[in-house]
């Protein structure tokens, strides 16, 4: 469903993802692990869209469809979604109305009616459970004041009210202690290991992937794709290190 | 309601006889229903004798006049106006330069789309554009029928209160008029304000008796009468001991006016326990986006908390005009009233305002909070200026103030002038200010989940503007909402 070939990218200049080739299909999760400065979380903003990410050469097709060509926005609407490795506060701005609102604008990117607040809410109740978390959170604005845990857990709440087809999840395990890390884990597997959906799971470590089994685990390195393998390895990385195995 | 009018037209058609005994009357022509150009006393006694207005009226109006004469401008404010030809512009009725429309086909595609946005009923919108034969219909729409209106009316009625056109106030209650009328804002206290007394053309008129809670929000808009209020608008609220009216000014809808000049005069008076919310959408035609057309806005608005215990709280939405020039004050004589400011200001291409609040502690224990929430974007300078002040006999006063800027884009400019005197040494002032900019990180953020750039703004702009606009009335609220995005867009990007 996401077929990523030969892509390069640049940041100010400086060319970060350097002939990258990746494929992920429908009811696959794969993760990306590496180094730091390998690219990982470049590849998230490229694949989301992000201004000042230029793509210099290379493809992304998502479902058949050119994603390089759409806007940010319109990627979202088409089913990507990007966990962000610092989610971003909003002041002012409640997680309820930003959600109802970012989910209403992608169910009217796609032709389908809005949901009423009636509905949002029964749905919002329903995710925010799922992630063991109060509503009385996303009542409070936009990750202001959360703790580091809090704001991953959040954005794995946003995950699941906007349902998307794809997820690109940047280092979601990171500020996580243990409980949460379960989970989140769990949260994942619920909302996205399902036969029409794909996820690419950016992370440093093990940790994570003992909650999701991912079908495929890559490293990243030097701004490519230097080797690909099954779950196992995560652990032979875990235990040699980036160096030795990539 | 024809024979109303009838004699109506009898009162006018006597002034204007009236007008022609004086020496300097020109020979004005009842018949004609505009005073010609330029700005004379023949001007100002035109107006009076068409208001059909009592004598101690006019005199007040000329005093005024002589006045505005001796005065000059402001010019202490951070903006650049360019000169006014006073002269060169119609004081009364002006003739309608906007032409009748046929259907809505002839409308500007530009003010559709924000009607569109804004989420006006179809009726409304021929209204609001001026076509022909759509006031009746609109009237029945905004109201599901006329007799809705009379209802409201009538239940005003009932509560005792009184809702009239100021015109119609300075003949049936001249007394209560003449009481309050310039005792909050002196005809001597500016520029603008001395103009308003000479050649003011309508406004309204409120009191709320003593122990009576206004039934209803009160609205210009719901006083059918009210069309065309012009440039010079006059306002007077005077609540009783006890009462409490809400009162909501303007339109979100975008309403072009070919008076280029606006100078407009709120008066609010609050007796003892009495408490006043004023609310303003503020949207005239703010230019276009080379910063060329659009209204100069200077308004004089204060509140007097003359009783104990009593309370003024002025809301505002300014995203019109090319100028905007605005101070909504309280003056706190009562002891322990409370004096609130909340104001959202949104400037946009080559806008500019300059708008804040007084508030004048004069009585022991009184209270005021200032938010001020100031947006600019484009090539805009918004300026936030404001004073407090404590009397030395004003023991244990208390203020608190917040002034946020938030700046989109590189060339625009905000700005924070605060004055503080404290002549007492008990009080407690408080001022906080902020400077910050819609990051690209937020932007990025919320277009990932599914917003539009535009969308995405508006979401944080009203995140920033959040504490002010849940003040407003909630059905102002949401199209305040709207709106914040609307003067926004082609901001970012």
């Amino acid at each position: 469903m996401l077929q990523i070939e030969d892509l390069h990218a640049t940041i100010a200049g400086k060319a970060i993802l350097k002939g990258l080739s990746l494929a992920v299909n429908s009811g696959e999760i794969h993760a990306i692990m590496g180094p730091n400065g390998a690219g990982k979380s470049t590849l998230g903003y490229v694949l989301g869209g992000r201004p000042g990410y230029e793509v210099t050469g290379g493809s992304v097709t998502f479902d058949g469809q050119d994603l390089l060509a759409l806007e940010p926005h319109e990627r979202a609407a088409a089913g990507l979604f990007l966990g962000f490795q610092y989610p971003v506060e909003i002041p002012g701005v409640s997680n309820v109305q930003f959600l109802r609102e970012a989910l209403n604008a992608q169910r009217k990117a796609r032709g389908e009616e809005p949901l009423s607040g009636g509905e949002f809410l029964k749905l919002a109740r329903e995710k925010a459970a799922l992630l063991r978390m109060d509503m009385d959170m996303l009542k409070r604005p936009v990750n202001v004041g959360f703790s580091g845990g809090e704001k991953k857990r959040a954005e794995m709440v946003q995950m699941g009210i906007l349902d998307p087809r794809f997820a690109v999840l940047d280092e979601t395990d990171s500020g996580l202690d243990i409980d949460a890390l379960r989970i989140v884990g769990e949260g994942i597997n619920a909302i996205m290991r399902h036969p029409g959906k794909g996820v690419l799971l950016i992370t440093h470590y093990q940790r994570l992937l003992d909650y999701v089994k991912p079908d495929f685990v890559h490293v990243l390195a030097g701004g490519r794709i230097v080797r690909t393998g099954g779950p196992e390895l995560a652990l032979e990385l875990e235990e040699r290190g980036y160096e030795a195995v990539a | 309601m024809s024979g109303e009018s009838s004699v109506k037209d009898q009162a006018a058609r006597d002034a204007a006889a009236r007008v022609a005994d004086y020496e300097h009357g020109w020979s004005a022509d009842i018949e004609q229903e505009f005073a010609p150009k330029g700005l004379n006393e023949d001007t100002v006694r035109f107006i009076s004798a068409k208001k059909n207005e009592p004598e101690w009226m006019l005199d007040w109006r000329l005093k005024a006049f002589r006045l505005w004469l001796t005065m000059t401008p402001p010019d202490w404010a951070k903006l650049n106006v360019p000169a006014i030809d006073y002269q060169d512009a119609y004081y009364y009725a002006a003739p309608k330069a906007k032409k009748v429309l046929g259907s809505l086909d002839e409308v500007d595609p530009e003010i559709l789309r924000i009607y569109e946005k804004l989420g006006i009923p179809l009726e409304e919108q021929k209204v609001l554009a001026g076509v022909e034969g759509a006031r009746k219909v609109a009237v029945d729409a905004v109201f599901d029928s006329v007799s809705v209106a009379t209802t409201f009316r009538e239940e005003l009625k009932r509560a005792g209160v009184v809702f009239l056109s100021i015109s119609e106030a300075i003949r049936e209650y001249p007394d209560m008029v003449r009481k309050w009328l310039g005792k909050v804002v002196p005809v001597r206290d500016n520029y603008f304000a001395a103009l308003n007394c000479a050649v003011f053309s309508d406004g309204t008129f409120v009191y709320i008796p003593e122990g009576v809670r206004c039934p209803m929000e009160l609205s210009t808009y719901f006083r059918i009468n009210a069309e065309n209020t012009g440039q010079f608008e006059r306002t007077l609220i005077v609540a009783d001991k006890g009462s409490y009216v809400s009162y909501l000014e303007g339109c979100t809808a975008p309403q072009r006016d070919e008076n280029q000049l606006h100078a407009a005069v709120v008066e609010l008076v609050a007796l003892d326990d009495a408490e006043i919310k004023y609310s303003t959408v503020q949207n005239w035609y703010p230019g276009d986006a080379q910063g060329k057309g659009g209204i100069y806005n200077f308004v004089t608005k204060r509140a007097l908390c003359q009783g104990a215990r009593s309370k003024v709280s002025w809301t505002q939405v300014e995203t019109g005009s090319a100028i905007t020039w605005k101070y909504p004050s309280c003056v706190l004589n009562g002891e322990d009233s409370v004096g609130e400011f909340y104001s959202v200001a949104v400037t946009n291409n080559y806008q500019q305002a300059d708008t804040g609040t007084k508030m004048i502690h004069n009585g022991a224990r009184t209270r005021s909070t200032i938010v001020s929430k100031g947006i600019s974007a484009g090539k805009s300078n918004n300026t936030y200026r404001g004073l407090v002040r404590v009397g030395a006999n004003a023991e244990g006063v208390r203020n608190f103030t917040q002034c946020d800027s938030l700046l989109l884009g590189k060339e625009c400019g905000a700005h924070t002038v605060p004055y503080i005197e404290v002549r007492n040494p008990s009080a407690q002032i408080e001022h906080e200010a902020t400077t910050s900019k819609i990051s690209d990180d937020q932007l990025f953020y919320a277009m990932q989940r599914g917003l539009a750039q535009e969308e995405a703004v508006a979401l944080i702009v009203n995140g920033f503007a959040k504490e002010v606009l849940q003040q407003l009335p909630m059905e102002f609220a949401v199209e305040a909402q709207k709106l914040l995005g609307i003067s926004l867009e082609g901001s970012v990007g």
